[in-house]
């Protein structure tokens, strides 16, 4: 296991920083993704509504790896190349997106309906009411839900392996394959994901905590 | 000019009939009680004078906006028309400063050093000045309540509308919650249209009582006709009777 490390270091460094980056960008954009389409699917509009069931639907019954595959054969045939990296970043952000919207959309639900009527009868608009008193206490109800979301999506960031985006799974691949360490390589690159998921779940649940 | 018009006004839930060719006028500066038995529609009146129900034929003119039109911005007519509610609606996220202070803030652009000092004098007005850093999670029932309604009164409205604000309150409470409404219904320019039972608040500081059953205004008289005199209204005397004698 020591050799695995001493040997490839560099590799699992350069894996390690793949997957934290394609990790944080994934979170940051299928967050404000996810909540628009959490918010599209309480609106009064009907339209909007019919639009995030739709693609809701859609991409939470379809397979990662399938959305991914979508971005990094399918679009380059018509239009631009896209990298494995940013194929898989793409795919695991609409992917989780999706579930994202699912879970906010039920914390939204779970509010009561009196703050929402409180704040209009207060003279706030849908927009202003949903931003100062709905959306903080619904993402409030959410944290434990949505830490589960981040770290499937830290775990899902494994598609990259299938795409060449040199993420830490693909580096476990490449070494087990070369070094015929099967046990450790794969050992080692468990680990490292630990490293990255358990202080996120840590956080969460710290988060639980400090807000009630 | 009246501050709030029905006329011949129709409300459904779906194909239930819930207001029956409403007419009803009530001047700027009145205070008009509303009773009726539950399910009669009074929550439903009341709750289509801010647009929070839409009726679906009628005229309803609000503070010289017409609602039945659907170009008309209903943030509009609720900068001016506040309401409170059975079950208070405080922001359970902002502390009880926050609640008095956000809507003039972010609705009526208040500048902040004049906006903070109408909700001390709000908070003090209700008695409750020691409570502006608290959550409303740890208020009594009849201290949220108050608070609700200096909530209200920071957007100076020309109008309030209660829904049984005294009704999910402990009974020590009550007292507390009526005097701050009569207190605000002895300004005379504020306009009132409060659903309540307790029949103290009506005699003391009501102009008009109106009863109301099965979706249709059956009385409406002036304070002084209504209890003195007796209703006409069969119904509306055996109503009467009951909750007055409790
Ligand atoms: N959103 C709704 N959808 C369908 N029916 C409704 C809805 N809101 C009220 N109703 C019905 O309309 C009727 C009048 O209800 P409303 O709440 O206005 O009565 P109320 O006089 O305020 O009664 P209470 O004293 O119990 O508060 C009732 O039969 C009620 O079931
Ligand atoms: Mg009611």
């Amino acid at each position: 296991m020591i050799s695995i490390i001493t040997n490839h270091w560099q590799d699992l460094l350069y894996g390690l920083g793949q997957t934290l980056l394609c990790s944080i960008l994934a979170l940051f954009f299928s967050l404000i993704i996810g909540s628009f389409f959490a918010i599209f699917e309480v609106v009064p509009s009907k339209t909007l509504r019919i639009i995030a069931r739709v693609y809701i639907e859609i991409f939470r019954n379809i397979p990662l790896l399938v959305i991914t595959m979508f971005f990094y054969v399918v679009i380059p045939m018509f239009f631009v190349k896209v990298n494995g990296f940013t194929a898989g970043t793409i795919g695991l952000t609409i992917y989780t997106s999706a579930f994202i919207a699912e879970t906010v959309r039920s914390g939204i639900q779970s509010v009561d309906p009196g703050q929402m009527e409180g704040s209009r009868a207060n003279g706030m608009t849908f927009s202003q009411a949903m931003r100062y008193v709905v959306l903080p206490q619904a993402f409030r109800i959410v944290i434990p839900p949505l830490g589960n979301q981040f770290i499937n999506l830290v775990k899902n960031s494994s598609v990259l392996a299938f795409v060449a985006g040199f993420d830490l799974m693909y580096q476990g691949n490449t070494i087990a394959s070369t070094s015929f360490d099967t046990l450790n390589a794969y050992f080692v690159v468990g680990v490292l994901y630990l490293i990255i998921t358990m202080p996120l779940s840590y956080y969460m649940r710290y988060l639980e905590k400090r807000l009630n | 000019m009246s501050m709030i018009e029905f006329h011949d006004v129709e409300k459904y839930y779906g194909k239930f009939h819930a207001l029956h060719n409403i007419n009803l006028t009530i001047e700027a500066g009145e205070t008009v009680v509303l009773i009726g038995p539950s399910g009669s529609g009074k929550s439903t009146l009341i709750r289509t004078v801010n647009g929070l129900e839409l009726i679906n034929s009628g005229q309803l003119i609000v503070d010289g906006f017409d609602l039945a039109d659907k170009k008309t911005d209903m943030n509009k007519i609720r900068k001016n028309v506040g309401m409170v509610f059975q079950h208070f609606n405080l922001y359970q996220n902002k502390t009880v400063l926050e609640n008095i202070m956000i809507a003039p803030r972010i609705v009526l652009k208040r500048d902040e050093t004049e906006n903070k000092k109408v909700a001390m004098e709000l908070l003090d007005r209700v008695g409750l000045a020691d409570k502006a850093g608290s959550y409303p999670a740890q208020l009594s029932g009849g201290q949220s309540q108050r608070i609700a309604i200096a909530r209200s009164l920071a957007m100076h409205p020309k109008c309030i509308l209660f829904d049984e604000p005294t009704s999910a309150l402990d009974p020590e409470m009550i007292d507390d919650v009526l005097n701050v409404m009569k207190d605000i219904a002895r300004d005379s320019s504020m306009t009132m249209l409060v659903v309540t039972h307790e029949m103290g608040f009506a005699r003391e500081v009501g102009d008009r009582v109106i009863f109301m059953a099965d979706g249709r205004i059956l009385e409406d008289d002036t304070k002084e006709s209504f209890f003195d005199g007796q209703p006409t209204n069969e119904r509306a005397r055996q109503f009467l009777s009951k909750i007055i004698k409790h």
